[in-house]
């Protein structure tokens, strides 16, 4: 997977493209979006007064940077495929679901489901997320500088979740083969979830995370890594308590 | 010479019959309950407790092969720029690849395609088989969103977000360790071998107000373009299909407990969910309630088998159906030329249900490359297409001798039940009376 580099408020050199949600509509935003085609030069997009909208930029598939100034509701991203988008305030449910490359920073708190279905691309969350943080995940890279909430990376079956704070109850529960790294203290591992061993390579993965985030004063050997004890792989009647 | 007693004839109860016993000896000796496909095997009211009654005096009939009766249809008027329009009734289920190999696939979409009619995925992504060969492709969008991605879903002519299946309201899927090929298993971003645990839930909505912000957030990312359905297993139909509704599908699907094709517990599949006929008439009474008949279109699926069953489903207010089993049987499923190799597999043809195991004599549920061969892409995509030439050829009699010049046309009053179950069922009177239970306080 390649790794996304955050771009910095990229092209300066050309003015911002301005979408004011008070003046227009959600439909036009997104469609003005996907209205884009490869070469473009209206490289840097800005939303105004986003005031919790749902789908704020989905579905975009060119690379450019959009910033959106305040929060948004559900599924701000969703599908995201190479743009960089950055929330200035917080989001709501799912957002940077199923996104399928580029990158997501969000600089508040991310409500449920943040990351869920993740195919490809760096989602970090500046403050606290809700539970379920990376639930499903497919190759989703996240990055969370606070706090995620319970049954996070539920069913987690590709990529990487770094935690820089405390993760909530049940963390991993039925996980296959993303890898989790929490830097404080767990509440409880889901079924089949345990730690695991921090091996030179998962120190320096951890470290090209942190970097690629933007996270700086922190090591990697201060997290711990969970993943799956791969015992419910394949049905066994034996472990039917575990269900 | 000793007199003896007369005997009695060995009785077998009711309650433990030989199938009962047979699972209870299978049971203790794995410690496992039963998987298999197939829909529920158990008798339950169908299409067949109905009859039409034709044309009589007071009802005209349209000649037949030569007056018109139209079984064109279109769905996702209700929100969508380019609804989907087919040219019979009939549509393909969904079915996986994964669960289906990619030639059989590939045939589903060849044989709606000469058909005039849509098919769909499944819980295993879009594959370029049934993408290239079907010129009208529904995209399911489930809880696993295994394979899901951007470029498919624009790709497709239409979205149905997955709630539930007829087989298994409320249930997941399971895909052994033996059908994950490389393949499969890169489709779904897991490792080879293992067993795939499809989600129950989708992961990031739960309820009806958050499929309606869903759905918004589906509609943004295809441009308002594309039909959006809603797919519910045979729980609720009267509420299921008035959230849905609510959350803005634009076509509800209704997959009562004979729909077949997924595998799950056997108990599970003959004890949770409702036969096709109950589901019918609370979804269409829902929409009536709602102004929306007709509106935003309905499609039922489980045991669809002919061309009566179509007409019967679309007189009860049914805008199309979809099949799923028969279409497997169309292109070669349970057929009796692979009689030796299902008795090595302990059972017969017409009662081979495991699906899920990927040893499939007919080579479509599996993903043996060898197994696979034996389904040839254009021959059963052609038996398919016959099949459902068929089916339409038989709704058009019986529409045409029920007076009507269109299937849709078709009406409840068209209708009479055999069984008082029927006639409550689909609230139509019983044979010979004038009687709908439940009805006029009876």
């Amino acid at each position: 997977m390649p790794a996304t580099k955050l771009s910095k408020a990229a092209a300066h050199d050309h003015a911002s493209r301005v979408f004011d949600l008070d003046q227009m509509s959600l439909r036009e935003l997104n469609q003005a979006l996907h209205n884009l085609t490869p070469g473009s030069n209206e490289t840097a997009w800005e939303v105004l007064h986003p005031k919790g909208s749902h789908s704020v930029a989905v579905g975009v598939d060119q690379p450019v940077t959009i910033d959106v100034r305040g929060s948004v509701g559900y599924y701000c991203g969703g599908m995201n495929s190479g743009s960089t988008i950055t929330v200035h305030g917080s989001a709501g449910p799912g957002v940077g679901e199923n996104m399928m490359s580029g990158a997501i920073i969000v600089k508040g708190d991310a409500s449920q489901y943040a990351g869920a279905t993740g195919k490809g691309g760096l989602l970090v969350i500046e403050g606290n997320a809700s539970s379920r943080c990376g639930i499903s995940m497919k190759g989703i890279d996240i990055v969370v500088h606070g706090n995620i909430g319970h049954m996070s990376a539920f069913m987690a079956q590709s990529g990487n979740l770094v935690v820089l704070g405390d993760a909530g109850d049940a963390l991993g529960d039925s996980i296959y083969e993303a890898r989790l790294f929490v830097r404080g203290k767990v509440d409880s591992l889901g079924a089949d979830c345990i730690a695991k061993e921090m091996r030179p390579e998962h120190l320096e993965l951890l470290q090209g995370l942190l970097d690629r985030a933007g996270v700086t004063g922190v090591k990697p050997s201060e997290f711990k890594r969970y993943g799956s004890a791969r015992t419910l792989y394949n049905f066994n009647i034996d472990n039917a308590d575990a269900y | 010479m000793t007199y003896r007693n007369p005997p009695t004839t060995p009785r077998k109860s009711a309650t433990f019959d030989d199938y009962t016993l047979s699972e209870i000896r299978r049971a203790a000796a794995t410690g496992i309950y039963d998987i298999r496909g197939a829909g529920a095997k158990r008798k339950l009211p169908h299409f067949d407790d109905l009859l039409f009654l034709g044309a009589s005096i007071s009802r005209y009939p349209l000649e037949g092969y030569r007056e018109r009766c139209d079984t064109s249809v279109v769905l996702g008027s209700r929100h969508a720029k380019k609804p989907i329009e087919l040219k019979i009734p009939i549509t393909i289920a969904g079915m996986s690849f994964g669960s289906l190999s990619g030639p059989a696939k590939e045939a589903l979409g060849r044989g709606a395609t000469l058909s005039g009619t849509s098919t769909t995925t499944g819980d295993g992504g879009m594959t370029e088989e049934e993408r290239g060969h079907s010129k009208q492709l529904v995209y399911q969008y489930l809880p696993s969103r295994y394979g899901m991605n951007l470029r498919d879903l624009r790709r497709a002519d239409a979205i149905e977000v997955v709630v539930g299946q007829g087989a298994k309201p409320g249930g997941g899927g399971m895909l052994l360790g033996q059908k994950i090929s490389d393949r499969v298993a890169e489709m779904r971003t897991l490792p080879k071998g293992i067993d795939q645990r499809s989600a129950s839930r989708h992961p990031d909505w739960t309820g009806p107000d958050d499929l309606e912000i869903k759905i918004l957030e589906l509609r943004e990312i295809t441009d308002w373009e594309k039909p959006i359905y809603v797919k519910v297993g045979g729980a609720r139909p009267y509420y299921d299909t008035a959230l849905a509704v609510k959350a803005g599908a634009d076509v509800v699907v209704v997959d009562g407990m004979q729909g077949g094709t997924a595998a799950t517990q056997e108990v599970f599949i003959e004890n949770v969910g409702q036969p096709t006929l109950a589901c019918i008439r609370p979804a269409v009474q829902a929409l009536q309630d709602l102004g929306m008949h007709r509106k935003v279109q309905l499609i039922v699926s489980g045991g669809i088998r002919n061309g009566a069953d179509v007409a019967k489903a679309l007189a009860l207010g049914v805008d199309a159906v979809s099949i799923g089993t028969a279409a497997l049987v169309a292109l070669g499923d349970n057929d009796p030329r692979w009689e030796a190799e299902y008795n090595e597999l302990g059972t017969t043809a017409g009662a081979y249900d495991d699906w899920h195991e990927g040893r499939d004599p007919a080579g479509i549920t599996t993903q043996d490359p060898e197994l696979m061969k034996r389904v040839d892409p254009v021959a059963a995509g052609r038996r398919l297409a016959n099949y459902l030439k068929v089916m339409t050829l038989e709704a058009q009699t019986i529409a045409r001798a029920c007076g009507k010049n269109s299937l849709h046309n078709l009406e409840p009053e068209d209708l009479v039940a055999l069984t008082i179950e029927a006639a409550a069922m689909a609230g139509v009177p019983l044979a010979g009376t004038n009687w709908i239970p439940g009805k006029n306080g009876f």
